[in-house]
């Protein structure tokens, strides 16, 4: 039953509709507007906080070289597989293949996700091979993830292994040249947006929002060659007396600059698993020890100084006591009527201490602080002291005691430094473990003339009739102090622990290189520093005046290398 | 207004094809197949795929539009016995997927009879009331109540309630356009106030979270309230011109769901922006128009109220899809028209514009 078309019978009704529909079409577009333009900051941001993530971007810490741009240090990527706790516990049976490829066992795994439970972020293993990161990457584990870190090599291993110290895990400098040095040399990790999807994994990297800077590249001052050459002959040394440690220091006398330092026993800086922590200490700047004899030239530099000696001023030892107070001081020999010079070729303790009962009571004290003894380096290595004179050096007994080297307690380093202004015209320049490319601005403690009287004395101690004449090199001339120096320990001097030591310079015309080797109680019954360390001083020196290419100044009397060890023991 | 040409002028229109619809569908299925490869995380596979259901669906359309309206009329009441017949076994013997007994085996094939109903329905009371005096009275009334409520409770017994109140809302429109007094019409409103509670009682516990999370999608942002909020990010994130095509991070991440079916418009509205938005309420708001002018054309009864049914029923579906993504109406399974990927409800809706087309096309040249 068909009604005629177009009736328009319901105009009522049909606006009705027509409005129900525009209504609805005006809500869903007013709903959009609301969404798109007036809340759409709100939700983007919502959105963003879902799919945005700011992650950490690595970049690698400086490399270290030395002076010759030989790498010291180095960094390498790695991957380190991190993984958020909570995402991996819902993730059971994906356990045991993650902990295959980690080599851990499943229970330590799931240990260390309890243990992390509740945090948003655990390092699963750090530092693994590029074969293990293929294959966790493989695994596609949700909440299990690589994150690019640097490790840290070191390719001179054990030679320069206290130098430069190392790194921890997390790249912070822990040791060494590492640490002295750690703000420069650390990266500043960027930060950088990425996509991720539902289920963390990153699909895309968005931008950069810092970028990461790489450390800064460091110059040491030290170089491989010399370094190597130290550590073989200071290592055989400890190795043929038997001794406890050793420490040497090559340093160049021109700029303060040091080529060399080693300490033994050393480590591996790349293997340092089950070490024990002392072994770390740079015992070149960090122990100290009563110098000795090798103290005595800054005790003949006062006395010329003051004017009232020369190196021909005669003083008499004999007969080989010096009853000072209560104390007597005591030679080897009785070196009877000796001149300056002989007081140091002989190493006479009583000719040192005569020198210094002569003078001002305070003269040798302040000539030894000038010198550098009791005050830092300014090597910047960490864990250096400071050393320590007798503030007490008024009383007669200990101003003479602190004339031939007890009673002052020194590192290495600073006698080296010392050595270092004798071998410099009497200027002592600042040490440096950083390749100078201006030399620092030094300090006269003494005139020429004394450095050059004194170095003259100190090249006849090494002569055939001094204590030092196994630290002869042939076709140059050198000039060095033997040192034998009982050890305080607990409060009293042991009777057959010795630290044998050797300070020396070449060549001598024109003085180069400055080195100090202290070994620490050798053992075999040969304890002298004229038999322990001057030879090192000649092997090192031998070799290192060809390398760096000195031309020599003793062609026509080629030095024996026979060594004289039956007389001139010295305390 | 009057102009009637039966007299083609194009091969188009001698297919009985109206042509203003036919480009405005065309221009949602180009949509269609932007978005749905934008959504699908840019698969070739499932555009191709899409792009054939597209052209199979137009066909039908096609094969829909000569098919004479006196026969569509003849075929309603056979079509809705049919499709009420369909329910019931659906009931018995239908496959259970997602908890929910939907769908019925065809050999290798499953349909949803509900999708039938959704034509079926409208035919059948406009079959009805095109047999009865207008405007109807209450008997006529509550006839046509129980045509539309059988097949109703019949769906939300499966259950799915989206479908059923779809469902329901085509066969109140047909009822509605009948000429239901105002007075009916008020007291049905005030009877639906009364009912809510009653039915909130009988809602299952997930339907009701669906309502209440539609109040503060942020209650439960991880379990009731995530497709509403995740649906909303992505629209708000697109702005007034969007991300631009194959943009949609939510889509991209994963962290919308059912983003290239029920939610495709959040995809559409994240990539394109409160333009885009507007132009796709444009084309919906021309089907529209184009729709309610057929019905206003149609030559009897049947027709007017089949064409006029089809038409608001399609903007309904269209009007609870984008309400549902944009968080103003509970989340239900219903697809974005002619927009969103899948299979049933394109060629329902196509058959449905199929009517609508023949409808228009057929209509005698005298007045």
């Amino acid at each position: 039953m068909n009604r005629p078309a177009r009736t328009p019978g319901y105009p009522v009704r049909t606006a009705v509709v027509l409005g129900f529909l525009l209504s609805a079409l005006v809500l869903l577009g007013a709903r959009a507007i609301w969404l798109q333009v007036i809340t759409s900051g709100y939700l983007q941001e919502q959105g963003n906080a879902r799919h945005l993530r700011v992650i950490q971007d690595n970049s690698h810490r400086g490399m270290i070289f030395d002076r010759h741009g030989e790498p010291l240090a180095v960094s390498t990527p790695v991957e380190s597989v991190w993984a958020e706790p909570d995402a991996l516990t819902e993730v059971r049976d994906r356990w045991p293949a993650l902990a295959r490829v980690l080599g851990m066992s499943v229970q330590e795994l799931g240990q260390a996700v309890r243990h992390s439970q509740g945090r948003e972020f655990m390092y699963l293993r750090r530092h693994v091979t590029p074969e293990q990161a293929t294959q966790v990457r493989k695994l596609e584990i949700a909440g299990v993830g690589l994150q690019r870190e640097y490790r840290r090599y070191y390719p001179s291993g054990t030679v320069a292994g206290h130098v430069v110290g190392f790194t921890n895990v997390d790249d912070q400098g822990l040791e060494g040249i590492e640490l002295a040095y750690d703000k420069w040399l650390r990266a500043v990790p960027g930060r950088k947006r990425v996509l991720k999807d539902r289920f963390g994994n990153i699909v895309e990297s968005v931008e950069s929002v810092s970028l990461p800077e790489p450390g800064k590249d460091l110059t040491l001052s030290i170089d491989r060659r010399l370094q190597y050459l130290v550590y073989r002959e200071l290592k055989n040394a400890v190795v043929q007396h038997r001794a406890r440690g050793a420490s040497a220091i090559l340093l160049d006398a021109h700029t303060g600059e040091v080529l060399a330092m080693v300490n033994e026993p050393g480590f591996n800086p790349n293997n340092r698993a089950n070490l024990a922590s002392n072994l770390f200490r740079n015992r070149a700047v960090t122990d100290v020890l009563e110098p000795g004899s090798t103290i005595k030239p800054f005790t003949i530099a006062a006395g010329l100084e003051s004017g009232r000696f020369t190196p021909n001023t005669p003083i008499d030892t004999a007969p080989g006591l010096l009853t000072v107070g209560r104390n007597t001081i005591r030679d080897v020999h009785n070196y009877g009527l000796i001149t300056v010079t002989q007081v140091l070729e002989k190493s006479s303790n009583i000719g040192a201490a005569r020198i210094a009962l002569a003078l001002n009571s305070s003269s040798v004290r302040d000539l030894f602080v000038r010198a550098g003894f009791g005050r830092g380096t300014g090597s910047g290595l960490p864990g250096e002291v400071n050393g320590r004179i007798n503030s007490s050096a008024r009383i007669p007994i200990e101003q003479a005691t602190l004339a031939y080297g007890y009673g002052i307690a020194v590192t290495p380093l600073q006698l080296t430094r010392a050595y270092g202004a004798l071998a410099n015209d009497g200027v002592i320049l600042p040490v440096s473990l950083l390749r100078r490319d201006v030399v620092g601005e030094g300090e006269r403690i003494f005139t020429e003339k004394t450095a050059r009287a004194v170095r003259q004395m100190l090249e006849l101690a090494v002569s055939r009739d001094g204590t030092g004449a196994a630290a002869q090199v042939g076709f140059y001339r050198v000039g060095g102090k033997t040192g034998t120096a009982h050890k305080l320990l607990n409060g009293e001097y042991a009777d057959h622990r010795y630290v044998a030591s050797f300070a020396g310079f070449a060549p001598a015309s024109d003085p180069r290189l400055v080195m100090v080797i202290t070994v620490d109680e050798p053992s075999t019954g040969i304890y002298f520093g004229g038999q322990v360390a001057a030879p090192v001083f000649s092997k090192v020196m031998a070799g290192a005046l060809r390398l760096l290419n000195i031309p020599p100044d003793n062609l026509d009397g080629p030095a024996r290398r026979t060594a004289q060890l039956t007389s001139g023991g010295t305390t | 207004m009057a102009i009637t040409r039966t007299a083609p002028f194009s091969a188009l229109q001698r297919w009985h094809v109206d042509l203003p619809l036919f480009y405005a569908i065309l221009a949602l299925a180009g949509i269609s197949l932007l978005v749905v490869f934008s959504a699908s995380g840019a698969n070739f596979l499932i555009a191709a795929k899409h792009l054939v259901r597209l052209v199979m669906a137009f066909g039908i359309l096609i094969m829909v539009a000569q098919i004479r309206p006196e026969n569509l009329q003849r075929l309603a009441p056979v079509l809705f016995a049919v499709a009420l017949i369909l329910l019931v076994a659906v009931l018995g013997v239908g496959i259970v997927s997602k908890g929910a007994r939907r769908w019925l085996g065809l050999g290798p094939a499953t349909f949803q009879p509900s999708e039938i109903m959704k034509l079926a329905l409208p035919m059948m009371l406009a079959w009805y009331f095109a047999r009865v005096p207008l405007p109807p009275n209450l008997r006529q009334l509550a006839i046509a109540a129980l045509i539309t409520l059988v097949p109703v409770a019949l769906i939300a017994k499966q259950p799915d309630l989206g479908t059923a109140v779809l469902v329901f809302g085509s066969g109140f429109a047909i009822v509605f356009l009948s000429g239901m007094g105002w007075r009916v019409f008020a007291s049905l409103v005030a009877l639906a106030a009364i009912a809510i509670p009653y039915v909130w009682t009988h809602l299952h516990g997930y339907q009701q979270k669906r309502i209440l999370t539609l109040l503060d999608p942020g209650s439960d942002p991880l379990g009731a309230g995530y497709h509403t909020l995740q649906g909303m990010i992505a629209i708000g994130s697109g702005g007034f011109f969007g991300k631009g095509w194959l943009n949609s991070s939510q889509a991209h991440l994963d962290y919308l769901p059912e983003a290239k079916t029920d939610f495709v418009f959040a995809v559409f509205a994240e990539e394109f922006g409160l333009l885009g938005i507007l132009v796709l309420l444009g084309i919906y708001l021309f089907i529209l128009y184009r729709g309610l002018f057929i019905a206003y054309l149609a030559q009897d009864t049947f027709t007017r109220l089949l064409a006029g049914g089809l038409t608001l029923v399609f903007f309904f579906y269209a009007f609870v899809n984008i309400g549902m993504v944009s968080g103003i109406l509970p989340v239900v399974g219903v697809p974005l028209p002619l927009v969103s990927y899948g299979g049933t409800a394109l060629v329902t809706l196509m058959a449905a514009f199929g009517m609508l087309m023949g409808i228009h096309t057929h209509r005698k040249i005298a007045a």
